[in-house]
């Protein structure tokens, strides 16, 4: 237990790292998330992720999100386990034809008002994958989507700067 | 005994049963059998203790090539048969070896090839984004498909039945509560005891090897890069590989050097993520952070040097789109110190903690037996005694010039599938520094020339999760014919059904992730 205290200690608070020139911007960039926030969601936002057929590079990020680097969570955004506690659907993925039923239902499932973020190049525009037998390829094809992070996959500050953009949208 | 002598013992038993015509390919022994002796081949196999490791089929005009592969004290055979397209049936080898099973399925669903005696012959890879009936990898199947308004949800799948006073269903997915990949979990239990659980994946089928015909080099290898995201670099290698050993390119040593980093690097960025999460599973969120918070350090220094945080799309057809700087070396090898100080602190933290091992020991248990029926490998075999690594057993450049030191358990729980990921990640902290002593200046990319048609390569690496093997055919032109990509996945996503067993339903995230296989790199 101490070893375990000892190094929680002597880690520290890497999140402050952010002040740092180069990283301020994604600081920068959660405070204005939080305002926007504030405004729309009462200081919260919560967010169901979809992998609507990924090659799981953009869910590799997405977790990213919760590292102590980025810990997303201390601007509001949280990610829950139901689209029924969601307001904002965050889909990956050109969406493959065997998904497509459950995206629906997915969408169909969280109440309103929602807002859908598709994130990665393959969720913008079908991607590597396009459209084919197996693949309906971007995720506006399948369900309406009011903000696109491109990328493959989007890095974590690029899925922030998203995040803020919906806002913009919504607001 | 060495490997080419039991190649010759093996061909000379079997001469007795089958006739083989053996075929000189660059990258394997070929082996070319009379298609009803599929199944006997299968059984004098077994007898050998032969491990079957990959299946697939291709549609060469009006023929199917069937092929498989198998490999003992790693050497691999490529088993092949080709019948006629008009009544495409054949003995299946799922009835010797159970790692063929779903393999089998997926080629069935695909071509329409009937594999007769098999223990399951229900669908697998199609849901009901095509017809019954109709084979999206049969040449007269357009790319475009023949899709019909929404996609029904697959409401008819016959999952196995379970009957008894106190028995309940819990069905679980496609859609679950984390950030995961899709795939439908039948669970049969009984309190909180799990008695049976299946797999229904296929969910995040978005036709690969379909999309993948008439490709060139550079737009296959980006395709394949994304077979499964988290294994960019080892899928990516594979296929160049398998495409280099088509086309007859060598690859410049510095290019294979960096090539060894690059996979190294994915294996350590995977694996620390993987510990971490095994502990959060269990609620010990200290490991999470301080994981994910190296995890991130890790993927940084990706970008800074690579120019990607995943390495995508920095192997190429002939060699690499990257190069290293003296100064990047020095700052990886600096790097390489302080993760080995860091981990050194974190690791005896979990080492001397009691609920995680409480939790971890015993948990998830995968016998030897049952991992060598599957023929499971990488982390997951490695820790039920597996003791199987390409880069040891079958070595590739750069692997050929170091001495690869293979982590192995024989616990079969979780505990040991951590440990496993712990040691090789040492082991590949070690290797990267050899990696960089041994740099030579010089190219960094072979010309590329364009294969002769129908010529083929089989691309056999030892990816993070395990071995990957990928099978590569070529048309005129430049132009692929046959991408195939057996994922380590593959193997061991049926492993996962029989580790369950007897532990709780809780418990279940925990084994699943202890596991880790790659929906995507699966249903392809």
């Amino acid at each position: 237990m101490l070893r375990i205290l000892k190094k929680i200690l002597t880690t520290g608070v890497v999140t402050e790292r952010f002040k740092t020139p180069k990283d301020e911007e994604l600081e920068q960039l959660g405070i204005e998330i939080k305002s926007h926030i504030d405004k729309k969601f009462s200081g919260s936002i919560a967010i169901r992720q979809v992998d609507a057929g990924s090659c799981n590079g953009c869910e590799l990020e997405i977790h990213a999100l919760n590292n102590p680097f980025y810990d997303i969570e201390r601007f509001g955004v949280h990610f829950v386990a139901s689209p029924r506690h969601a307001d904002v659907l965050l889909v990956t993925g050109p969406v493959s034809r065997h998904m497509q039923t459950a995206l629906l239902r997915t969408y169909e499932a969280t109440p309103n008002p929602k807002w859908v973020v598709a994130a990665g190049d393959c969720a913008a525009c079908g991607g590597e994958f396009g459209v084919s037998y197996a693949s309906c390829g971007a995720v506006s094809n399948v369900i309406p989507v009011d903000v696109v992070i491109p990328g493959c996959p989007p890095t974590p500050l690029e899925l922030m700067k998203g995040l803020l953009s919906l806002m913009n949208v919504s607001a | 005994m060495n490997a080419s002598n039991w190649t010759a013992d093996f061909l000379a038993r079997l001469s007795a049963d089958i006739t083989v015509a053996e075929i000189d390919l660059s990258s394997a022994i070929l082996w070319q059998i009379e298609s009803h002796a599929w199944q006997r081949f299968a059984e004098l196999a077994v007898q050998q203790n032969l491990r079957w490791a990959a299946g697939w089929a291709e549609h060469v005009q009006n023929r199917f090539f069937i092929n498989a592969c198998f490999e003992k004290q790693g050497e691999y055979i490529l088993l092949r048969t080709i019948i006629d397209d008009s009544n495409p049936e054949l003995p299946s080898q799922a009835t010797v070896y159970p790692a063929a099973n779903r393999s089998e399925r997926h080629t069935q669903d695909m071509f329409g090839i009937k594999f007769i005696g098999h223990p399951d012959n229900r669908r697998w890879t199609r849901h009901q984004a095509w017809i019954e009936n109709s084979y999206p990898l049969r040449k007269d199947f357009p790319v475009q498909g023949a899709p019909v308004g929404i996609t029904p949800p697959d409401m008819h799948y016959p999952f196995i039945k379970s009957h008894g006073t106190g028995v309940y269903e819990i069905p679980v997915g496609p859609v679950h509560a984390g950030i995961i990949e899709p795939g439908h979990f039948r669970f049969q239990a009984v309190g909180e005891l799990i008695l049976n659980l299946e797999e229904r994946l296929g969910y995040v089928h978005k036709g690969i090897e379909k999309i993948a015909e008439g490709r060139e080099p550079e737009s296959l290898a980006r395709l394949a890069g994304r077979v499964s995201g988290d294994t960019t670099v080892g899928h990516c290698w594979a296929a160049c590989m398998a495409m280099e050993q088509a086309a007859g390119v060598e690859i410049p040593p510095r290019a294979a050097l960096i090539r060894g980093i690059l996979a190294e690097r994915e294996r350590i960025a995977n694996h620390m993520g993987d510990i971490g999460a095994i502990c959060n599973d269990v609620a010990f969120v200290f490991a999470q952070m301080q994981f994910t918070r190296l995890r991130e350090l890790w993927l940084r220094t990706n970008a800074t040097v690579f120019g990607h945080r995943l390495l995508m799309d920095r192997i190429v057809p002939g060699g690499v789109a990257c190069d290293l700087s003296d100064e990047s070396c020095s700052l990886i090898k600096k790097e390489i110190v302080e993760l080995r100080k860091e981990l050194a602190e974190v690791i005896l933290a979990l080492d001397l903690n009691s609920s995680l091992e409480d939790r971890l020991y015993t948990a998830g248990f995968l016998s030897e037996e049952i991992a060598a029926a599957f023929g499971t490998v990488g982390y997951v075999g490695r820790s039920s005694g597996q003791d199987k690594d390409v880069r040891r057993d079958a070595p590739y450049a750069p692997y050929d010039q170091v001495t690869v030191k293979v982590a192995l358990e024989n616990q079969g729980d979780i505990a040991s599938r951590l440990w496993v990921r712990y040691k090789e990640i040492m082991a590949a902290l070690r290797l990267m520094e050899e990696f960089i002593d041994r740099l030579v200046a010089g190219e960094l990319r072979a010309e590329w020339q364009t294969p002769p048609a129908g010529s083929e390569g089989l691309g056999i690496v030892e990816g993070w999760r395990g071995e990957i093997i990928c099978h590569i055919r070529f048309d005129a032109d430049n132009k692929i014919a046959r991408f195939y990509p057996r994922d380590p996945s593959q193997l061991n996503w049926p492993a996962l059904e029989k580790l369950v067993l007897n532990n709780i339903v809780p418990d279940f995230p925990v084994c699943n992730k202890s596991l880790n296989g790659s929906y995507s790199g699966n249903d392809l």
